[in-house]
């Protein structure tokens, strides 16, 4: 064998070589199998960064589609209901710069909104039923219906259905525990006197 | 004398207790009206029990508790119940919750009270729903129910019981002055305390050393009961929950646990009071001393102030001067919050209203930038980083901020309290601590959402898929009858128009029938041909007419013959 190794050094180091070509290929192709990932991750990542509310402002049909498409490299400032905070945080996610929000897909609501149906109004047509994207109106066809005010992501894709007009978009009520701590204001100006001196002095002395 | 430790951090701020404990606990008038809100402690508001135009007597429940985690609430004094709404309350929000008015008829009546002279014999589930009832909440600050406090679970064996007198934050001196008249009380609210804990081996009572008056106020009372009285230097916020706890057994709470969880549990000593006159007396929590203090005010004494007294009812008895004052805070110059309006009513957390002068407490100086001088950090009693604390919070980045234990903040105010430029630091982590608390609130629901967004899609997917299921089979099922009834060959086609032709074909009575029918038709043709030809001829008319007239009558005759021979050859 030893001898062999010395009097073909050519050969025995192709077979050599091969075979650990052979050995690896194998054992990598048997991990590819093993250790395969169903999926994008990065779907299911940025998915869970959206705000759920299945409106659709985006242009696609739910929040998962559009994760697709931006793991496909589509942009990530369509989302209004989620608004610059989600941009930021699916920017850092993906680590590329933070656009502002792209208001041809709607602006950023500063209250949040829940569906109410008006319910002596109702016809009970059920079209609102089939809009909603999370099932959060309750009703059957001839009966009133009305809007399970937890469940519903304030989409306003019902509204838009309604042959009546019965559904208003009315803000969520805030009560003690909603309540949020105001955000001080940011000291800007290096020293306090930054301030005091108003831009019309600049002004002037310019 | 027992060992203590001594906590990181912590500052001096100037005292000024001295001020309110120069008189004995005073009362007030009882006011016209008083607002008692139906959230006064930590967990769901009770549910109100009374109806609008009731009348109601001193003590007597007027919202019971909504839950567990809840307690009950009790009217303060004999009076009409005048209103059930939204009123503003003490929060630093300066919202407004419901709340219960009642108009008090001046009697100060109380309902018929019956207290357990023989604790002892009692089962601590008893005690404990007796505190509920009695409507006792933690009043130190928190008001977090102390029935739930005091239940930790059999899987929490509890060996320490610590009775927080600390009363750390300046000005506020409602346990000291409590403590100094009423000590005998307190014990006894303690050993009821330690009767439904199941007599945990250690009882501490924690106090600071700047109210000696107070610690030899307990000293005759806790000889021989395995109650220590344990004081400690002066440093602010030694009485936090974790602090005390730290300063009297040198245990550590870990992040995000409970006392309980470490064999420990804290009590207000204004709460053991408060349950020493409930399971004793029958009393429930209708009114708590308080302080009013500050230079505003041209008396400052402590008070026993009836739960829902507003606070400018309190103001007005201490010659308020409003020019003088500053703010009104209720709770201390470092945790207390400004009241928006001066209709707000002391609750059972109302420890002190503190009214400053200008001088006392000045306005707040416009914040200015950080200058990184770390004396935040020195001063922190829970050891973190207040300044990087700051700059996240300003950024937003509540993963770093949560990474650098934002939630293990007390929100003393010790690092505000030292801060050279200004910078309102605990507000700026109030605020990302909402914000993170929304933000997990909003993840939670957008969860929800999602998944009833996939429960849908997979619905109609699902039901798309048995219509087009259904559709097929239909659709299967027709060709299939289709080939079965189909002609096979060319005979087979030719079998099917016989049979049908046959099918078309009259039996041989009909057939008769309709010939005789034919026959008897045409030759009433003929005879009526033969009298127009004959009327014809008879009136001379033309030539041409009377041809047309005889041709008809021959054309009527063949037809007759030919049904003639039709029916002939039918009945052969």
């Amino acid at each position: 064998m030893i001898e062999f190794v010395f009097q073909n050094p050519i050969i025995s180091a192709l077979v050599a070589l091969v075979g650990l070509g052979l050995i690896f290929g194998a054992l990598l192709g048997f991990a590819a199998e093993k250790f395969k990932i169903e999926g994008d991750p990065v779907i299911d990542q940025i998915d869970s960064l959206l705000p759920q509310t299945q409106c659709g402002q985006c242009g696609f049909p739910g929040c998962r589609p559009y994760a697709e498409s931006i793991a496909d490299g589509d942009s990530i400032n369509k989302c209004p209901p989620g608004g610059q905070s989600t941009i930021n945080a699916i920017a850092n996610l993906l680590d590329v710069p933070a656009p502002e929000l792209d208001q041809e897909h709607g602006e950023e609501a500063d209250i949040k909104t829940v569906a109410y149906i008006r319910e002596d109004e109702c016809i009970g047509c059920t079209k609102c039923i089939q809009a909603c994207p999370v099932d959060a109106i309750l009703g059957a066809a001839k009966l009133m219906h009305t809007v399970i005010a937890d469940e519903c992501t304030g989409c306003d894709l019902c509204v838009e259905p309604c042959p009546v007009d019965c559904i208003d978009m009315l803000p969520v009520e805030s009560g003690i525990n909603q309540w949020q701590w105001p955000t001080p204001p940011i000291a800007n100006g290096l020293i306090a006197t930054d301030r005091t001196h108003s831009s019309s002095s600049h002004e002037g002395a310019a | 004398m027992r060992q203590t430790w001594v906590t990181p951090g912590g500052v001096h701020p100037p005292e000024n207790k001295h001020q309110s404990v120069t008189q004995p606990i005073g009362s007030l008038p009882i006011p016209e009206k008083l607002v008692v809100p139906l959230g006064q402690h930590i967990g769901a508001p009770a549910i109100a029990c009374v109806k609008l135009g009731d009348k109601v007597l001193k003590g007597q429940k007027i919202a019971d508790p909504a839950g567990t985690v809840s307690v009950a609430i009790h009217a303060p004094t004999s009076g009409t119940v005048s209103a059930i709404e939204a009123r503003p309350i003490a929060h630093s929000s300066g919202i407004e919750a419901l709340c219960i008015e009642i108009t008090s008829d001046g009697k100060d009546q109380w309902i018929a009270l019956q207290g357990i002279a023989d604790f002892e014999h009692t089962t601590p589930k008893t005690l404990l729903s007796i505190i509920t009832d009695a409507g006792i909440a933690g009043m130190g600050g928190a008001g977090f129910p102390t029935a739930v406090k005091l239940n930790p679970g059999f899987h929490r064996p509890i060996d320490t019981l610590i009775v927080n007198a600390t009363e750390c934050e300046p000005y506020i001196t409602a346990d000291d002055a409590l403590i100094r008249e009423r000590a005998e009380e307190i014990i006894e609210g303690i050993r009821i305390l330690s009767h439904t804990l199941g007599n945990p081996s250690n009882i501490l009572i924690g106090i600071e050393d700047n109210k000696p008056e107070a610690i030899q106020a307990l000293e005759p009372h806790t000889q021989d009961t395995g109650i220590n009285v344990v004081s400690f230097p002066t440093k602010y916020p030694s009485g936090g929950e974790k602090q005390l706890i730290y300063i009297l057994t040198g245990k550590e709470l870990p992040s995000g646990q409970i006392p309980a969880d470490i064999g420990i549990v804290c009590v207000n000593i204004g709460t053991t009071y408060a349950i020493k006159r409930a399971v004793v007396e029958g009393e429930p929590l209708v009114s708590r001393v308080t302080t009013m203090t500050g230079e505003a005010c041209e008396i400052n004494r402590n008070y026993d102030v009836l739960i829902g007294t507003p606070v400018s009812h309190m103001l007005a008895y201490n010659k308020f001067d409003a020019e003088k004052c500053s703010r009104v805070i209720m709770g201390g110059p470092m945790m207390g919050f400004s009241l928006t309006s001066k209709d707000i009513p002391i609750v059972k957390t109302s420890n002190c209203l503190l009214a400053p002068s200008v001088e006392e407490i000045p306005h707040n100086e416009p914040a200015q930038p950080c200058i990184r001088c770390g004396m935040c950090a020195e001063a922190c009693p829970a050891s973190l980083l207040p300044q990087q604390l700051l700059w996240y919070s300003q950024a937003k980045d509540y993963d770093r901020l949560q990474s650098h234990n934002l939630f293990d903040c007390i929100e003393c105010g010790a690092c505000s309290y030292v801060c050279p430029s200004n910078i309102p630091l605990v507000q700026h982590y109030r605020s990302s601590k909402s914000d993170i608390k929304k933000a997990e609130e909003e993840k939670i629901k957008s969860a929800q959402a999602r998944e009833r967004f996939e429960f849908r899609q997979q619905r109609i997917e699902q039901a798309d898929k048995e219509r087009e299921a259904k559709r097929a089979a239909r659709r299967e099922a027709a060709l299939q009858a289709k080939k079965t009834a189909a002609p096979n060959s060319a005979a087979d086609i030719v079998a099917a128009a016989q049979a049908r032709t046959e099918a078309k074909q009259l039996s041989p009575e009909q057939e008769q029938a309709k010939l005789e029918r034919a026959v008897s038709s045409a030759e009433m043709r003929v005879q009526k041909a033969q009298s127009k030809l004959d009327t014809a001829v008879a009136s001379e008319e033309p030539e041409d007419k009377i041809k047309i007239l005889s041709a008809a009558l021959s054309g009527a005759q063949q037809k007759l013959e030919k049904a003639k021979t039709r029916l002939a050859e039918q009945s052969n």
